[in-house]
């Protein structure tokens, strides 16, 4: 699957956890401007296939490459680099509970040490974009479940980063709600940004190819596969 | 060098928006807080306890190393003669500023804490004793014993270097004591301060593994965490100093009679040597949280 220029690009990579192999020879490779689903049974690796995306895992064997540069010979400063190049929404979105939401949002500006000053035009913008303007000074728990993940969703894309990888965002939310993000993930592709969304939410990614040309991934038996038109 | 100072110079600044990060613990602060006062309370003594003991090290040495005695065994019908004979050698020795017999007052004093009040020293066999004061360089104390043995038989020159060296030794180790115990001290606020911050940082894993995940890098996550526990070990060390301080004004003031354990306190500009104290306990809390801060990140990807 690889070739051209890619950002994320996984080649016959392997991961081990607890004595078992939950992934096998996996090649990928995330061409700019493409949007992907991956889809698999619970427990399937897509977690794992993401965070091995992001480098917060490290192959067992293979290599694991974040725009042009292997993870393994990155430090921990260059994979702190990495991530403000991508965004991450988590299936168990986690925030600083003791901060606002729009402080929350922020957090990816403040670590890279842009001022908040600068880009509070950007932040109200955003807030308002997934429709929390009006939640911008309450604490993440007392955010719904549909609300935290369109806060996450904020956090991930605040830094304006060249992929969004996200595990099953709309996990959490109704139907109304997923259709919602989902146009927020779609708009973002438009904007060129390269989106991954993990989900086995098949009504969704049936939705999505409505929306947009997007090429469906299923992880089956550790191993990662085209999916069918059927999809 | 140039490093070291951007980096004090960062953390006097702080950055309010990294302060905020991490949420505000509450037993960890209270037990930083709490152990650098009681440690700084407890170095104030240990200073106090290591500085009179060098100023009294100092003294005794000085003191005795500038007077010795001359004792007289003679017969009773001789003693005066052999004492001015004494007397008469000692003025023509070099280095001897004064020299001058005990009266009988001042040798029965001399043994009143043995023997009682109102001994009859004038009917007792005791020796003449002479004091002798030096000037600088000092005398030739070899040479003078060799004078003495030829023109006062019955006297023997004590120099006070047999009683004088241990005293001094003694005062010596007592401020090496102080010293060691004020590193004791350091090296527990060390121990607590990491113990405090390794819990923080255990308490606040969900906090680093956020941070981590938007892209800080450790130095930002360790930062935020060790300024704040340099300062909370400042803030309490300098209240711990602050009480030690009162409680060392308020010691027995030095007096002849109260020997060592009076004169325990500070002199002069002494009094100005506390104030490292809170300082030192930053540096420490310093390099405690950001090795603890260091270790726990590299466990993290």
């Amino acid at each position: 699957m690889a070739g051209g220029r890619t950002v994320i690009e996984l080649d016959n990579v392997a991961y081990s956890y607890g004595g078992g192999e939950l992934l096998s020879g996996i090649s990928f490779a995330m061409q700019p401007g493409s949007f992907h689903f991956l889809t698999g049974p619970s427990g399937s690796g897509k977690t794992t296939f993401l965070k091995l995306c992001y480098g917060a895992l490290v192959p067992t064997s293979g290599q694991v490459r974040l725009f042009d540069r292997d993870v393994r010979t990155m430090s921990r400063d260059d994979v702190a680099m990495a991530r403000r190049r991508i965004g991450v929404v988590h299936q168990d979105v986690q925030f600083l509970d003791h901060l606002p939401v729009a402080d929350n949002v922020a957090l990816p500006l403040t670590v890279s040490g842009r001022s908040h000053i600068d880009e509070l035009a950007n932040l109200r913008e955003l807030l308002g974009w997934v429709g929390l303007k009006a939640r911008a000074d309450a604490l993440p728990p007392e955010l719904s479940g549909g609300e935290r993940q369109r806060a996450a969703l904020a956090r991930a894309v605040i830094m304006s980063p060249d992929v969004i990888l996200a595990d099953e965002p709309t996990g959490n939310v109704d139907w109304e709600m997923s259709q919602r993000l989902l146009k927020l993930l779609v708009e973002l592709n438009r904007m060129g940004k390269t989106v991954m969304i993990a989900s086995h939410d098949l009504g969704l990614i049936r939705a999505a190819k409505t929306q947009v040309q997007a090429r469906v991934l299923r992880i089956a038996n550790r191993q990662l596969h085209l999916a069918g038109a059927d999809l | 060098m140039r490093r070291a100072l951007s980096e004090i110079a960062a953390l006097l600044v702080g950055d309010p928006q990294a302060d905020r990060l991490v949420p505000p613990t509450g037993f960890t602060a209270r037990l930083t807080l709490i152990t650098s006062g009681i440690m700084a309370f407890l170095a104030v003594f240990a200073l106090a306890l290591s500085l009179a003991a060098g100023r009294l090290a100092e003294r005794w040495g000085e003191e005795l190393s500038r007077s010795a005695t001359l004792r007289i065994s003679a017969p009773a019908e001789q003693m005066d003669e052999q004492t001015e004979a004494a007397l008469r050698v000692l003025e023509t020795t070099a280095g001897v500023a004064r020299a001058r017999a005990l009266s009988e007052d001042e040798q029965r004093a001399l043994l009143e804490p043995w023997f009682g009040p109102d001994i009859p020293v004038e009917t007792l066999p005791i020796p003449q004793l002479i004091e002798i004061i030096e000037d600088e360089p000092g005398y030739d104390a070899d040479g003078l014993r060799l004078r003495l043995q030829a023109e006062v038989p019955g006297a023997v020159l004590d120099d006070h270097t047999r009683w004088r060296r241990p005293l001094v030794e003694a005062a010596s180790k007592l401020r090496v004591l102080g010293w060691l115990s004020i590193g004791l001290i350091f090296t527990a606020m060390a121990a607590m301060i990491t113990l405090a911050a390794n819990a923080a940082l255990a308490a606040n894993a969900q906090v680093i593994a956020v941070l981590r995940l938007v892209g800080a890098r450790d130095s930002y996550i360790a930062k935020a965490f060790v300024r704040r526990f340099t300062l909370r070990a400042l803030s309490g060390a300098a209240l711990g100093m602050v009480a030690g301080l009162v409680a060392v004004w308020f010691l027995p003031a030095a007096q002849e009679a109260g020997g060592f354990l009076s004169g325990l306190g500070y002199a002069g500009a002494g009094w100005l040597w506390p104030l490292i104290i809170p300082p030192l306990a930053a540096v420490v809390a310093f390099a405690a949280t950001r090795i603890a801060a260091r270790k726990t990140l590299k466990g993290l990807r």
